[in-house]
């Protein structure tokens, strides 16, 4: 038995988009401009579709920490911190980071995928139980599996779901870990925090927030929507990613509990992985103090994304959130539609994501947009008119949200 | 078929769209060609439907709904 036959279905999928002349998930970025633009086959093209909410990528300072550090500490740090020690620069953006999010302990990781797999697997182990939102990022799967915990699964942002399904477990003598997100990924609506908050008062487990989406993005002090919540007492470990707000690569769990440091011996994705590079490393300090100091950044974002929404929401766009959100997810008919629709989208002279079942929940197919900070007003209207061609007319999707 | 089996295969017909006839033997992923998120889905509602727990963890080795149905008897709070 050929290993490999079981992608025939990965591989018929495909072909289907490229039938239309599309790549699809392999689309190319020839070069990239600026924070919202690419050239992308042979085109400028406006960027709707990165998670780089706040279009710091291409800022000097954080440019030019990284150039200095590539040049004093070199290309790489060619093994994990277990095996080789840390650099000074790991530790430090450690503690900015924990200072900023006011934690006594933060761990950094390589990536944000890492952050979970490392988090859910050095938190919970075989004799615990892990409870996870329905809608819970790949990565929180992925982790939980790793852990070996016990995995249950509650109907997403229904805490009364998460209760039932509490009271219905028999108590093994187990931790009991919950896990929610900030900023649901796909769809762009937030955890009620409070609502499941009320449900830990009442059962007594430990909670973790995955800040991925809302870090650097929600909350007065941009620490994400606990912060925006005003509940961060209530959440006891919160994990994040430098790939998205912060523009570069890695990730962090932090948290108060005094034993919270000698996860980083109980984490395999930590331990048995290289440390992040020099350049990423002090790309991601330098973004920090950025996103502590321009608190600008996070209200151009939402005004950014308020206008797309108002615009998206007067096409008559069935959107997958009814509250304003960095992303905006635009649910669309059946697969190739949704295909057609984007690759016409990318023909414009936009980008969005491509959003398919099984990477979507309730088996949606979405053309999903992430807004930025850095998007000028004209850049959203320039998405708002080309959906409204593309999408709105083009296709009929006034009428089957109508 | 069981009685719970057969209570399997109604919670399943929604998840049908194929149109399989469904059995004790059905491999519900294969044979619905059904993702991944979609059987944890469904599990969920069987979950409901019984009031038990049917942890992701167990599922490994559960493809038919002759596997899932002994899973859901040995869980099935007697009495």
């Amino acid at each position: 038995m050929d290993l490999l036959a079981k992608l025939s279905g990965i591989a018929e999928r495909h072909a289907r988009v490229r039938a239309l002349g599309l790549e699809g998930v392999g689309v190319v970025n020839d070069k990239i401009i600026s924070p919202t633009r690419a050239i992308i086959g042979g085109r400028e093209t406006i960027l709707a579709g990165t998670n780089n909410y706040m279009g710091i990528t291409f800022e000097p300072d954080c440019v030019a920490a990284g150039q200095e550090a590539l040049a004093e500490l070199g290309t790489g740090t060619t093994g994990s911190r277990i095996a080789n020690g840390s650099f000074a620069m790991h530790a430090q953006l450690e503690r900015e980071l924990a200072a900023f999010l006011g934690r006594a302990h933060c761990i950094v990781f390589t990536t944000g995928y890492q952050a979970n797999l490392g988090m859910m697997s050095g938190l919970a182990g075989p004799r615990d139980t892990i409870y996870l939102d329905a809608d819970s990022h790949s990565s929180i799967y992925d982790g939980c599996t790793l852990s070996g915990a016990k995995l249950v699964r509650f109907r997403h942002n229904d805490a009364a779901d998460l209760d039932k399904r509490l009271s219905r477990g028999e108590d093994d003598g187990g931790g009991k870990l919950v896990v929610l997100e900030g900023i649901y990924s796909m769809l762009g609506d937030r955890a009620p925090l409070a609502d499941f908050i009320a449900v830990k008062k009442k059962h007594g487990f430990q909670l973790l927030l995955d800040e991925a989406h809302s870090f650097g993005v929600l909350g007065a002090g941009g620490r994400g929507l606990a912060d925006e919540a005003g509940l961060e007492k209530e959440i006891d470990f919160i994990v994040g990613t430098f790939s998205k707000s912060v523009g570069a690569i890695g990730g962090f769990g932090a948290g108060d509990h005094p034993y919270f440091d000698y996860l980083r011996y109980a984490m395999r994705p930590y331990m048995f992985t290289a440390s992040s590079s020099p350049a990423s490393i002090a790309t991601s300090i330098a973004a920090l103090r950025k996103l502590a100091a321009e608190p600008q950044r996070r209200k151009r974002l939402m005004e950014n994304s308020a206008r797309l929404f108002a615009g998206f929401r007067a096409l008559g766009l069935d959107m997958g959130c009814d509250v304003v959100s960095p992303v905006i997810a635009v649910k669309c008919p059946d697969e190739p539609s949704t295909v057609a629709m984007w690759g016409a989208l990318l023909k414009a002279g936009v980008y969005v994501n491509l959003a398919l079942p099984p990477g979507t929940p309730n088996k949606l197919c979405l053309l999903r947009c992430s807004v930025s900070a850095a998007h000028s007003d004209e850049e959203i209207d320039r998405i708002i008119a080309l959906f409204g061609s593309v999408v709105a007319e083009g296709h009929g999707l006034r009428a089957m949200s109508a | 078929m069981t009685d719970t089996a057969a209570q399997i295969c109604k919670l399943l017909e929604p998840f049908n769209s194929n149109g399989t006839a469904l059995s004790a033997k059905t491999d519900i992923s294969a044979d619905l060609n059904i993702d991944s998120v979609t059987v944890m889905d469904f599990v969920m509602e069987v979950e409901d439907h019984f009031d038990i727990e049917i942890p992701l963890n167990v599922l490994s080795e559960t493809r038919t709904v002759e596997d899932l149905a002994k899973v859901v008897d040995s869980r099935v709070k007697k009495g």
